[in-house]
């Protein structure tokens, strides 16, 4: 997994509360038993005019000029500001796959769902949760060229205008993402506690440990 | 010291590790695979060169991408075919148990788990599948996963989690006629909205929930995820006791005595403590149906579409304003013109064999209106369908002019060939109603199975509580 440490990006806002999995990346690109390549589609039913379908060029379908993604000032931003309960719905691991494809590597919104939350953490992308009213004061400065600044050690944000941002991961993920480290390689670390787990559950509840 | 919950005794009974910062390291009893979010993650063991840590805790069924019609023909679709053999391929290779299209087993993989007995109460259970929330419906700590998770289960039989806070949601009393598991946990969602439950386990209790069959609280808990909660629960009763007796997977003689001594304390004590406690009086609940393009826009069928005029939060009233648009509805109109064009009976939610008895009390004797193009009945397992067969459910149905399909996810997200076409209101069954989920440009409105086959008969939303009084949970 890529490590994730300091970010100074161009932030694009969406506007939107409960965006959810589908429409971040809709089901028809979740046939793919790739991990890679569904940037092109990231917010596809918002970002396109037509219908999309998997391994389609984009090159040349009509792009929706409505859609925050395809305006030219925020070509190229790498943190997506927006609002409630970001990545609700599906658990489609698809979603952060594409955000990250795409190029965004931190999101910022007052909440977000569990388990898009987690996934970001294997996929690093840094999912930030600030006040409402924080993410509100963001999404009135936004302007042309609008980047901030994101430190995960320190656990700050600065603004163009020099504000400090506070915010907070936990100690676990935090340790994780600024490592890149590999969860299953750290788990297995234990193996031998899951196995006296096993041991001593399989007294407690025996029935769970007959074919083994 | 305060007696614990459901949840507290479910995770404390599998935790293997407990780092500094509360994270733990939670054993998982059962995963649940499926075609749409494991190939990357056996991808991910063949470049580690690592072997699943218990091969025998999984179980594979390939459900999103299957053909509800003509499976004699295979797969049309090339891109859903090779996702569907891929799972075949990589299960031979690990040695894991999967029930494919040929196997009466096969269906809705939380439709089979329960059915086969193989989630069972007590234990933890996940899938790459936010509705694993289901199987909470026997006390089972059941949530969905990501792939990386996927993958991390496969390899460790553990997962990292952090414990969530405990909710308590209590349906005292009882249901009127014609309403239903679906139309409780609506109304739910409609009173803490979708992100209500984010951050927590939550704890369905009260007469009402009591009351309900197995197949009801899986209903119930399938949602918990529509309401933000990773997991729902339901206590072990005498109901879930008599439902898992005889399943292929259950335990047997001896095994069986004392699994169900060991299921009988899973229960909230009476002085345990929940971060928060919401209650309903199901006497209030009527049918319910969406309106919008999130669970939570939902109202009484006998209510209108509401005004985003009428709502003070600006962030709250685009989103009314954008969903009604998407929607082709106007503010303050009846929910009951809204007219169908199809009409979908199924999903991990209400696909179960009550579901089909439910929608075939309400249609028996009776034909779809002409003005709705189709009506799919697509049942959640094989042996479901055999079993409404036995019943002889499918006459009632084709009679009626429905088709009556082989199980699988079919239109409650269209992967398959089954789906919405732009534009086209749907009555369905399913979990959600997002903007292009049954199909792009498709218009879902969520209900009850009797609701659902209630308006393909009547060709528009219609309160399911008058057409038949007879007709209850």
């Amino acid at each position: 997994m890529k490590a994730f440490t300091q970010l100074t990006a161009l932030v694009a806002p969406l506007d939107r509360a409960n965006v959810d999995t589908d429409a971040i990346i809709p089901k028809q690109f979740l046939k793919s038993i790739r991990r890679a390549g569904f940037g092109p589609y990231l917010f596809d039913e918002w970002r396109y005019l037509d219908r999309g379908e998997p391994e389609m060029d984009c090159s040349n379908r009509p792009l929706n000029p409505d859609f925050v993604l395809n305006q030219p000032q925020y070509q190229g931003a790498q943190i997506l500001l927006t609002r409630e309960n970001f990545g609700c719905g599906s658990s489609r691991e698809h979603a952060p796959w594409a955000l990250e494809d795409y190029g965004f590597r931190a999101i910022i919104a007052p909440s977000f769902a569990d388990i898009f939350f987690n996934n970001c953490f294997k996929n690093g992308v840094l999912p930030i949760v600030l006040s409402a009213e924080l993410v509100e004061s963001l999404f009135q400065e936004i302007s042309a060229g609008y980047q901030l600044s994101i430190d995960l050690d320190a656990q700050t944000i600065t603004t163009p205008s020099g504000r400090l941002i506070g915010f907070n991961v936990d100690e676990n993920r935090r340790h994780r993402l600024l490592n890149g480290l590999d969860d299953i390689g750290l788990t297995l670390q234990q193996a031998e506690k899951i196995k006296a787990y096993e041991t001593e559950r399989a007294q407690r509840a025996p029935w769970l440990f007959k074919d083994a | 010291m305060a007696g614990k919950t459901l949840y507290d005794k479910l995770w404390d009974d599998h935790v293997v590790h407990r780092e500094d910062d509360g994270s733990c390291l939670i054993y998982i009893d059962r995963q649940l695979l499926h075609e749409v979010t494991s190939p990357q993650a056996f991808d991910g063991l063949r470049m580690a060169g690592r072997q699943p840590w218990r091969v025998s805790r999984n179980l594979a069924v390939a459900d999103h991408n299957v053909p509800t019609d003509h499976r004699d023909q295979g797969i049309a679709d090339p891109v859903s075919r090779l996702q569907v053999e891929t799972l075949d391929k990589n299960c031979a290779e690990f040695a894991i148990t999967e029930f494919d299209m040929s196997d009466i087993r096969q269906g809705i993989v939380h439709v089979v788990g329960p059915e086969q007995g193989a989630t069972l109460p007590g234990m933890t259970v996940v899938c790459g599948d936010s509705h694993t929330s289901t199987h909470g419906a026997s006390a089972a700590l059941a949530f969905g996963i990501g792939t990386s998770e996927v993958e991390h289960a496969l390899a460790t039989q553990c997962l990292v989690q952090k414990k969530a806070k405990n909710m308590l949601i209590k349906v005292n009393g009882q249901v009127g006629p014609g309403v239903t598991a679906k139309d409780i946990v609506l109304a739910i969602i409609g009173k803490i909205g979708t992100a209500g439950g984010t951050g927590y386990t939550i704890e369905f209790a009260g007469e009402a929930i009591r009351a309900l069959s197995m197949e009801g609280r899986m209903t119930v808990c399938n949602m918990a995820i529509e309401a933000g909660a990773r997991a729902g629960l339901v206590a072990v009763d005498d109901t879930t006791i008599d439902y898992y007796r005889g399943r292929p997977y259950a335990p047997q003689g001896d095994d069986w005595n004392m699994a169900v001594r060991y299921w009988q304390r899973l229960h909230s004590d009476s002085d345990a403590q929940f971060d928060k406690i919401v209650t309903l009086n199901a006497a209030e609940i009527k049918p319910q149906v969406t309106w919008g393009t999130s669970p939570e826009m939902v109202v009484a069928v006998d209510a209108c579409v509401p005004d985003p005029e009428q709502e003070a939060d600006p962030v709250k009233r685009e989103g009314m304003q954008r969903a009604l648009q998407y929607m082709g509805l106007q503010a303050n109109q009846k929910i009951t013109d809204i007219r169908v064009d199809r009409v979908f009976i199924g999903s991990c939610t209400n696909s179960r064999i009550e579901d089909l008895r439910q929608a075939a009390a309400v249609i028996e004797g009776h034909h779809k209106a002409d003005s709705v193009k189709q009506v799919l009945i697509v049942p959640g397992s094989g042996l479901v369908k055999q079993q409404a067969e036995a019943e002889g459910l499918d006459k009632i149905f084709i009679a009626a002019g429905f088709e009556w399909r082989e199980p699988g996810c079919s239109m409650c997200l269209a992967m398959n060939a089954d789906r919405l076409e732009a534009g086209e209101h749907c009555a369905s069954t399913s979990n959600r109603n997002f903007e292009g989920r049954q199909g792009y440009g498709g218009r879902t409105h969520l209900v009850s199975p009797a609701m659902a086959a209630a308006a393909a008969i009547a060709g528009h939303f219609v309160n399911v509580a008058e057409l038949n009084p007879g007709a209850s949970s």
